[in-house]
């Protein structure tokens, strides 16, 4: 009896949460997809129709944007925020004074709610409240930064939003891995004479490459379902030219009542995550000959 | 906590609501009227429901203008527990009724005499095949443009009848200093603006065709040119700082004096009111320039429910909202006016007995349209496929030809 528990307990510990994910995760997933090929407006139709919502995503100049914007603000959103993370945990781990206090004044923004970021940028960057009216004020009459309002630069409003909310917690995660370098090899680099910026570039930096595969996959993930950044920082405007795959999904399926059309967009949102982590989970999970 | 004893106290009452036989009328309303003036004309009618011994039960859904509700009410349907009646619109109304969950309220349309009391096309609405489905709550005009008085009078500006007339207006007030135009860049602003610009430039007739039958010849022609170009001019007569928005705060700007003119419904009236100024003498309401007469009708959608209490609560509460009384009531806290036309209009404002007596007139002559923006002309995703190319074209440099061609495919690829 005892063994026989011994064997199954884990089994039967494990198989709630399993089967809760096969519904809630799989399941569902397998139920948009299904509706994806329907025609469902109101409510959901399970008459499969083939992929005319497919091309309808495509035809719609809306989606166009909402997809363009996806690789602009997550090329730049992920890449700035890398750099600008390892920038401030190199500095930062100049053995500097207070670091304890700097480092949770750049994690912070990490703490706050997208909601709370998006508002507080809104303010920041409204042309006839924040940033221009200040320096306007200051006697500087020409000084224009109007991007939130302007259509063919407010997604990069979204980006330095993004980019100040994220760039910390990237730090930190760079910051434990530079700590994580074995710190013989550095000091006998020293003791060679070998330039602080080689150690970097030619030591530490390579030997943190799964940090930045981590910290990659996070930053990724957060751009696809980057959600309430835009809704709370432009509503998708000025027109929709800040409109991201999951506010038009949102706008399809819940203001517009046009099912097919949201599980559409939402099946081409998972083709795009499941492009990037696919290879990285095959390069996690493949037999290491080391 | 309140909410919370409501809500036992409510589901404890419905469960021996149905062990007895006939426990009086029953009704489960679900609305999004849940800010001050809204609730308080929402009160309204539940507190008649309860004099006339029914039970109400309150479902309040904040959220998103509505989107939160009709969320709420795809999760009731699905699960086959539909509430009573719902506030509901438009062709809305009609695409309920295809999924096949609408009752059939014609016992009481009937002996209301509901036919006689609405203008036709309103009643129209509220019918589903050959079937009353829906009772009416009040009438929003969209096409009001709003002014701000003593601007007009320094300026010497009379109210525009034409679109020409405003332009002119307006070249004088920019130069005058005056933003001419408060106007919030929200894609629903945006295409509240535009459908009364193509109503002045088209006429109703070409309004019907282009923004209610979608037909294609019209939505491509010159006169739809003529309307973007139109958009384009008034998009030099708003401020750098619209984008974003929202209209309350455009009204402000008109009632402050930083702007001249607004356009939008009459529920910027109650922002007027709410600040103390007198229509006429602060503020002057018209209608948009040219002719006709756009009307945004809020309404309850009465869903089948099983059960004599229910039904006979859904009867009751059908003859309550169309009733003399509540659509006075209500109207005067909202800043509508009834959808019945035979309600003395003496206690309302001057800007609602103009609206009253343009609605009669325009019903005669058939130039009372259903407002496109506001969801009373077409199914969600063909106006929303219109209001992307508005809000694309206003909010950028897009010529109107392009923004044309780009309407008649996103109309085609919204079907």
């Amino acid at each position: 009896m005892t063994r026989w528990l011994e064997h199954h307990l884990p089994k039967a510990v494990l198989a709630p949460s399993f089967l809760a994910v096969l519904v809630f995760v799989y399941g569902f997933i397998g139920w948009t997809a299904w509706v994806s090929l329907t025609r469902s407006k109101l409510m959901p139709r399970y008459e499969i129709d083939g992929f005319g919502q497919f091309v309808r995503l495509f035809a719609s100049p809306r989606w166009d944007t909402a997809f363009g914007n996806l690789f602009i603000f997550g090329l730049l959103f992920v890449v700035i925020s890398l750099v600008l993370g390892l920038l401030l945990a190199i500095l930062l781990d100049q053995r500097i004074r207070v670091e304890g206090v700097i480092r949770t004044i750049y994690l912070y923004p990490m703490a706050l709610s997208l909601i709370v970021t998006g508002t507080a940028w809104k303010w920041v960057l409204n042309p006839g409240l924040g940033l221009e009216a200040v320096v306007r004020g200051w006697g500087f009459e020409n000084f224009r930064f109007d991007w939130l309002v302007n259509s063919d630069m407010a997604i990069y409003t979204v980006v330095i939003a993004g980019v100040w909310q994220a760039s910390g917690f990237v730090m930190a995660l760079f910051l434990a891995g530079l700590r994580s370098v074995d710190q013989e090899i550095i000091r006998a680099a020293e003791v060679d004479g070998i330039p602080t910026y080689r150690i970097y570039s030619a030591i530490i930096i390579p030997s943190m490459a799964p940090i930045f595969m981590s910290a990659f996959i996070v930053l990724t993930h957060l751009a696809i379902k980057s959600f309430d950044l835009v809704i709370a920082l432009t509503g998708g405007g000025p027109g929709y030219a800040t409109d991201l795959p999951a506010t038009y999904m949102y706008a399809m399926a819940f203001s517009r009542g046009d099912i097919g059309q949201a599980a559409a967009s939402a099946m081409v949102m998972m083709a795009v995550v499941f492009a990037i982590v696919v290879p990285y989970l095959y390069s996690e999970l493949r037999p290491r000959h080391d | 906590m309140t909410f919370r004893f409501a809500l036992a106290a409510s589901t404890a009452l419905s469960v021996l609501g149905s062990a007895a036989a006939f426990a009086g009328p029953q009704a489960e309303v679900l609305h999004w009227w849940t800010s001050g003036g809204e609730a308080k004309s929402v009160a309204v009618l539940q507190q008649e429901f309860a004099e006339n011994g029914g039970t109400w039960t309150d479902m309040p859904v904040a959220g998103g203008g509505g989107d939160a509700a009709m969320t709420a009410l795809r999760a009731r349907v699905l699960s086959g527990n539909a509430p009573t009646a719902v506030q509901l619109k438009g062709p809305a109304i009609q695409e309920w009724y295809d999924e096949g969950v609408l009752a059939d309220i014609s016992g009481v349309a009937k002996a209301e005499g509901w036919e006689n009391l609405l203008p036709a096309s309103i009643a129209g609405h509220m019918k589903c095949g050959d079937t009353w489905c829906a009772a009416p709550v009040n009438v929003h005009r969209v096409d009001w443009i709003w002014a701000n008085a003593s601007i007009l009078a320094q300026n010497g500006i009379e109210m525009p009848t034409t679109w020409d007339e405003f332009n002119a207006a307006a070249e004088k007030l920019q130069a005058a200093g005056i933003i001419p135009l408060a106007h919030g860049g929200q894609a629903w602003q945006d295409a509240t603006l535009f459908e009364t610009v193509v109503l002045g430039i088209g006429g109703p007739a070409f309004f019907q065709k282009a923004l209610v039958d979608l037909d294609e010849s019209a939505l491509k022609s010159d006169t739809m040119v003529a309307a973007f170009d139109q958009m384009r001019t008034l998009r030099g007569y708003v401020d750098a700082n619209f984008s974003g928005r929202d209209w309350n705060l455009a009204t402000a700007m008109v009632m402050n004096g930083e702007a001249a003119f607004q356009v939008m419904g009459d529920w910027a009236k109650g922002e007027f009111l709410a600040a103390g100024k007198v229509p006429g003498q602060d503020f002057l309401c018209a209608s948009t320039p040219g002719e006709g007469y756009l009307y945004n009708v809020d309404s309850f959608a009465m869903f089948k429910v099983a059960g004599d209490d229910n039904v006979a609560g859904q009867d009751l509460l059908a003859k309550l909202i169309m009733g003399k009384n509540f659509q006075k009531v209500f109207n005067m806290n909202k800043g509508s006016i009834p959808a019945r036309t035979d309600v003395a209009l003496d206690a309302f404002d001057s800007c609602a007995q103009l609206s009253a007596a343009d609605m009669a007139a325009s019903s005669a002559s058939g130039s009372l349209l259903p407002s496109y923006a506001h969801g009373m002309a077409l199914y969600g995703p063909q106006s929303g496929a219109i209001t992307d190319v508005v809000t694309a074209h206003f909010n950028s440099e897009m010529s109107s030809a392009d923004a044309v061609a780009m309407l008649v495919a996103a109309v085609a690829n919204s079907r």
